[in-house]
């Protein structure tokens, strides 16, 4: 073991031991520890395989750049897969699991792929499995055989099959000033912004304020800057008009300044406080918003820079500096700018010796030559890395390179390293930016992206805006926050900055050519080769690239690989990276969790609709059941019996003496004024403006196009007075539709709409009792045949509530529905229970509804789908020839009245069997050659009325199918069966029960 | 994206329900010309820029706007109510 703690330093708290596992072996930490530090000061290097060679990885990064050190936390019995070590903060208990290795991350047999690596080069799966194979492996035959295999080699961590106990939550914010990082810049923009009174929110991913100054090493204001930083953060957090969110990641920048941000409230605990959400996603909506998320360390790209003890510069230096830990014994660096230079002298400070500081450059700065004094080292100028040798690293090969030529020369020198540090330039970190602004500016000088020009309301800050230095960072950041906050900028004086005068414009030098697998794209194992192959293929614009070779497209968004995956397709293509160009980064900057995206909109916070008449079902046995949000009897099952039973009883009630249903979920609306009759004759396809008054009629709606909409009863309560009904799942549909045309395309029609499906409730009194119940409590109305006949309507009182009596029949018997207030809704139907009890009164529920309708072969929307005309279900006679209608103009069209659409027809079962929803209609009774479908069962049940089981179906030829035997095809019920096609009105299809 | 509904004052978009293009035009009912009625249910221009479209506040005043909206950045240029904007322009006609 190399790497160590060293014996004092860091911002973590010694005295605090915390004890976790990794793969199953005990470790111990300390408070402050990251997972990535702690596994660092224990001496493990080896954390992870990779994607496609399981090559093994070792930590790479300190902070979310990190595309190699993805590990599983086991917590509260949850596996969550994929996890940057460097993101998870060390708790008692601690249990995290290595990935993508099989049997073991020492022992892994995936890494037999290494040996077939040039197989698994960019395109692979395509030019395999999608055409060249031939003879019985054609098509894609070949890869259903091997998927199998490649999916278990494939892919990342293992996500678990148990359902996620933990809560998430959404929360919406609003402030004047958002600002999203808190390093030196975002502090100094907060200070300034807060002391205008403005609202702030200042957001940062990392547990703790402070950014690059807690580990930086310089000084601020005359403090060590990790001090002037927890003191400026302080302050900051005692001002009542800030609000300051830690472990928050702002991950999406969208329309009208809209933020989105990942709170990770209760990870790093080992026990959650009661009641917290684990994350939290927030929508923060902000005046304007200062950007000050810092810069990206890069890699340069040299054959074997992926292996375990290769991390980036300044990771190794924030390793030591904030948490007194050191990668290596023995430190290697490669650089082509000076940032290295101070990473090689903390590193020597914190103990380590440094075997070679090897820089690209010939020239460097007086500064950085300190620095090498500092770290004890003659630096090693116009030199590269060109190999790296150990399973984990035991030394580099080096050789002259001449930056300009970009040519290797002389021998290859060994230099031992345990570790090697490397710097290859700073990016931007452009990423929310970018979806809030113009095409990213390639820089010269930086080597990198420049934030773009914004399309919203933001101001950058500190070494986003491609600013070098920690004085930089306070000017700009406090600009920002003045700006940002309407305030005038300030001449007072900022803090001193006492720092290396370091130049960290990189020499432009991206990649070492020379042999072995150089990777571009760590995560996703994206080599140099992959990215030239693209190149020699063609895939040469940036767009295709990515798509091609997966570049930039793991979770970590190729925070590292971005731009050397760029520099080198400019190189391939000969043109300089400017004209390259960049992809968009797209939300969301790090991982999600879909929990926290779901949030409120799952489970138990849908609303619930219920009826007033909802805790009578429920107090007499009703199982209920979900149509939308509504909550509805299913049945009302006594002890013993099946559903079928249930249904069957409470529907052969209804034909031989009354029962009663709850319809208080259809669709009502209201439609005055004095277009009213007008405006529904046009969208209805049958007349109402001839409908009198007091008297009710079922119309039919189509759509634009001609396909049928919605159907339902509509009753005139007055010369300009309506009342709308709809079914229950296109009440909102049909409001919606109304209220459209009626804004938009006849704005002159003096009618209003008003939704008063909550304030009436109903009740549907069905059989042939159903009239003798209402004599005996209905008062103020007779209901007899005169007074109230077919589709007529009365007013009345039951039991002193008033109530609005229509005679409508769904069921084909003889039919009343009870309107009354919804506050009086139970006591109406308690009532109407009452005075039904001589008759042995049922209520019943949806499937008895549903048999009754059935059974009559009236349609609802299992038939109305969307897809079918008034044709096709028989309802022409409903098509009036004397008027236009929405629908009318294009409902004949050739297509809508083809002889072979599917129309409307009954089904009976022939082998006592019952059918099947959505099952497949079939002419051959040969199980082998069942030919083509010519249609679909709707709806079916038991009927207690023919006893049989019956269905409505939509085939081909509809009515000319009559009396035809056909056979149901339903392989995923198991049932193969011969039915009878048959007229959709079984039952009493004269009406002589409805009107009687 | 904020819709600023002339009624309810600006409010998110998950409020309010698209409803349409609002450059085409309603045949008359009594028109048979089919390709007229082709047009308005089925053709659509996708322009890249201003765009007038039907938004209607759903989950608030329920009022159908008439919102020019720019399809590249979301900005949101004019906002009227369909229904009155729609009768003004019916009486100048």
């Amino acid at each position: 073991m190399t790497a160590r703690r060293t014996s004092s330093g860091g911002l973590i708290e010694r005295s605090r031991t915390i004890g976790f596992t990794f793969d199953g072996r005990s470790y111990t930490g300390h408070s402050g520890d990251t997972l990535a530090s702690a596994l660092v000061a224990n001496g493990v290097t080896l954390v992870g395989r990779s994607f496609k060679y399981h090559r093994p990885r070792g930590i790479f990064t300190a902070s979310v750049d990190e595309p190699n050190a993805l590990v599983t936390i086991l917590k509260d019995g949850v596996r969550e897969p994929n996890i940057p070590a460097t993101q998870i903060e060390l708790f008692e208990g601690l249990e995290a699991e290595s990935q993508n290795r099989f049997p073991s991350l020492e022992f892994d047999l995936g890494a037999l792929n290494q040996l077939a690596g040039r197989l698994f080069s960019a395109g692979f799966y395509y030019k395999t499995f999608m055409g060249p194979v031939i003879g019985p492996l054609r098509g894609t035959r070949f890869w259903m055989i091997c998927e199998h295999f490649i999916r278990r080699a494939a892919g990342l961590g293992r996500a678990g099959y148990k359902p996620d106990p933990a809560r998430y939550e959404r929360m919406n914010a609003f402030c004047d000033v958002l600002i999203v990082g808190a390093g030196p810049a975002g502090l100094m923009a907060a200070e300034a912004a807060m002391s205008s009174g403005k609202r702030v929110i200042l957001a940062e991913q990392e547990p703790h304020l402070g950014g690059s100054a807690r580990w930086s090493g310089e000084m601020i204001g005359g403090k060590a800057a990790a001090d002037w930083s927890q003191d400026l953060a302080r302050r900051i957090d005692a001002s009542e008009n800030v609000r300051i969110l830690t472990r928050t990641t702002a991950w999406g920048y969208y329309d009208g300044n809209n933020i989105a941000a990942l709170e990770r409230v209760t990870d790093h605990l080992a026990d959650a406080p009661k009641g917290a959400p684990r994350h939290r996603n927030w929508a923060i909506r902000a005046d304007t918003v200062v950007l000050a998320t810092g810069a990206f360390e890069r890699p340069i790209v040299f054959p074997g820079n992926d292996r375990p003890g290769v991390m980036l510069a300044g990771a190794t230096e924030r390793y030591a500096r904030e948490f007194g830990v050191l990668p290596g014994e023995k430190i290697a660096l490669f650089t082509n700018n000076d940032s290295a230079y101070r990473a090689a002298a903390a590193l020597r400070q914190f103990g380590a010796t440094i075997m070679a500081i090897i820089d690209v450059r010939a020239k460097i700065s007086p500064a950085a030559r300190a620095l090498a004094e500092e770290a004890g080292v003659e630096p090693l100028l116009g030199f590269a890395v060109t190999a790296t040798v150990g399973r984990r690293l035991t030394k580099v090969l080096v050789r002259r390179f001449d930056a300009e030529t970009e040519r290797l020369s002389g021998d290859a020198r060994p230099i031992e390293a345990d570790c090697l540090a490397v710097s290859g330039g700073w990016s931007p970190a452009i990423h929310l930016a970018s979806q809030a602004g113009r095409n990213p500016k390639w820089d010269e000088e930086l080597c990198a992206f420049l934030p773009p020009e914004p399309t919203q309301a933001w101001a950058g800050a500190g070494a986003f805006t491609g600013a070098v230095t920690t004085a930089e960072a306070l000017s700009t950041g406090r600009n920002a926050g003045l700006k940002a906050a309407g305030k005038k900028l300030s001449r007072a004086k900022l803090p001193e900055v006492t720092a290396p005068n370091l130049d960290i414009h990189p020499a432009s030098v991206f990649e070492i050519k020379g042999n072995g697998k150089a990777f571009v794209d760590f995560q996703h194992d994206v080599t140099v080769e992959d990215v030239r192959l693209a190149h020699r293929e063609g895939f040469v614009s940036v767009e295709h690239l990515k798509r091609y070779t997966t570049l930039g497209m793991a979770t970590d968004q190729g925070k590292t690989s971005n731009v050397p995956g760029l520099a080198i397709m400019a190189d391939a293509r000969g043109l300089p990276i400017r004209d390259v160009g960049t992809t968009r980064f797209r939300p969301p900057f790090s991982p999600v969790s879909i929990g926290a995206l779901a949030a409120e909109k799952y489970g138990h916070f849908k609303p619930d609709r219920l009826t007033p008449m909802h805790d009578w079902h429920v107090e007499h046995g009703a199982r209920m059941m979900n149509v939308g949000l509504w909550h509805r009897p299913m049945i009302y099952g006594q002890p013993g019996e099946t559903v079928e039973q249930a249904y069957t009883r409470e529907a052969a009630t209804v034909r031989r003496s009354v029962g009663i249903v709850d319809v208080s979920t259809l669709g009502k609306i209201a439609v005055k004024g004095p277009d009213a009759a007008v405006f529904l004759d046009r969208v209805y396809t049958n007349q109402f403006s001839t409908l009198p008054i007091n008297k009710a009629r079922y119309g039919l709606m189509l759509r634009k196009d001609g396909i049928a909409l919605d159907d339902g009863t509509t009753w005139r309560l007055g010369e300009h007075d309506f009342l709308m009904t709809t079914t229950t799942a296109n009440a909102g549909r049909v409001m919606q539709h109304l209220e459209y045309v009626l804004d938009v395309v006849w704005p002159d029609l003096k009618v209003h709409l008003t939704s008063v499906t909550d304030q009436w409730a109903g009740a549907a009194l069905a059989g042939p009792n159903a009239r003798k119940v209402l004599e005996t409590c209905v008062a103020g109305s007779a209901v007899d045949n005169e007074a109230l006949p077919f589709m007529g309507l009365v007013y009345g009182e039951i039991d002193r509530a008033p109530v609005l009596v229509c005679r409508l029949s769904f069921s084909g018997e003889l039919a009343y529905e009870v309107y009354c207030g919804a506050g009086h809704g139970k006591h109406v139907w308690e009532a109407l229970i009452t005075a039904g009890e001589p008759h042995g009164i049922a209520p019943y529920g949806m499937e008895a509804l549903g048999a009754l309708r059935i059974e009559k072969g009236h349609v609802t929307g299992a038939e109305i789908d969307g897809r079918t005309t008034a044709r096709d279900l028989y309802l022409d006679w409903m098509l009036s020839k004397k008027k236009p209608f929405i629908g009318s103009a294009l409902m004949d069209r050739p297509g809508l009245i083809e002889k072979t659409r599917l129309r409307l027809v009954g089904v009976i079962s022939l082998d006592g069997r019952p059918l099947g929803g959505g099952a497949h209609i079939v002419e051959s009774g040969d199980l082998n050659e069942l030919g083509e479908s010519i249609g679909h069962i709707t709806a079916f049940c038991y009927s207690p009325a023919l006893a049989q089981y019956i269905g409505l179906a939509l085939v081909k030829g509809g009515k000319e199918l009559h009396g035809k035997r056909a056979y149901i095809s339903d392989p995923l019920r198991k049932h193969f069966g011969p039915v009878q096609i048959v007229s959709h009105h079984f039952f009493d299809p004269e009406g002589k029960r409805m009107h009687g | 994206m904020l819709i600023p509904c002339p009624h309810c004052g600006p409010r998110e978009v998950s409020e309010f329900s698209y409803q349409g293009d609002a450059t085409r035009t309603c045949p008359e009912l009594t028109s048979t010309d089919v390709k007229a009625w082709y047009d308005y249910v089925y053709n659509r221009p996708n322009p890249a820029g201003p765009h007038r479209e039907y938004w209607q506040h759903s989950g608030g005043c329920r009022a159908h706007l008439i919102v020019t909206r720019d399809t590249r950045t979301h900005e949101i240029h004019d906002v009227a109510f369909a229904r009155a904007a729609l009768n003004r322009a019916g009486e100048q006609a």
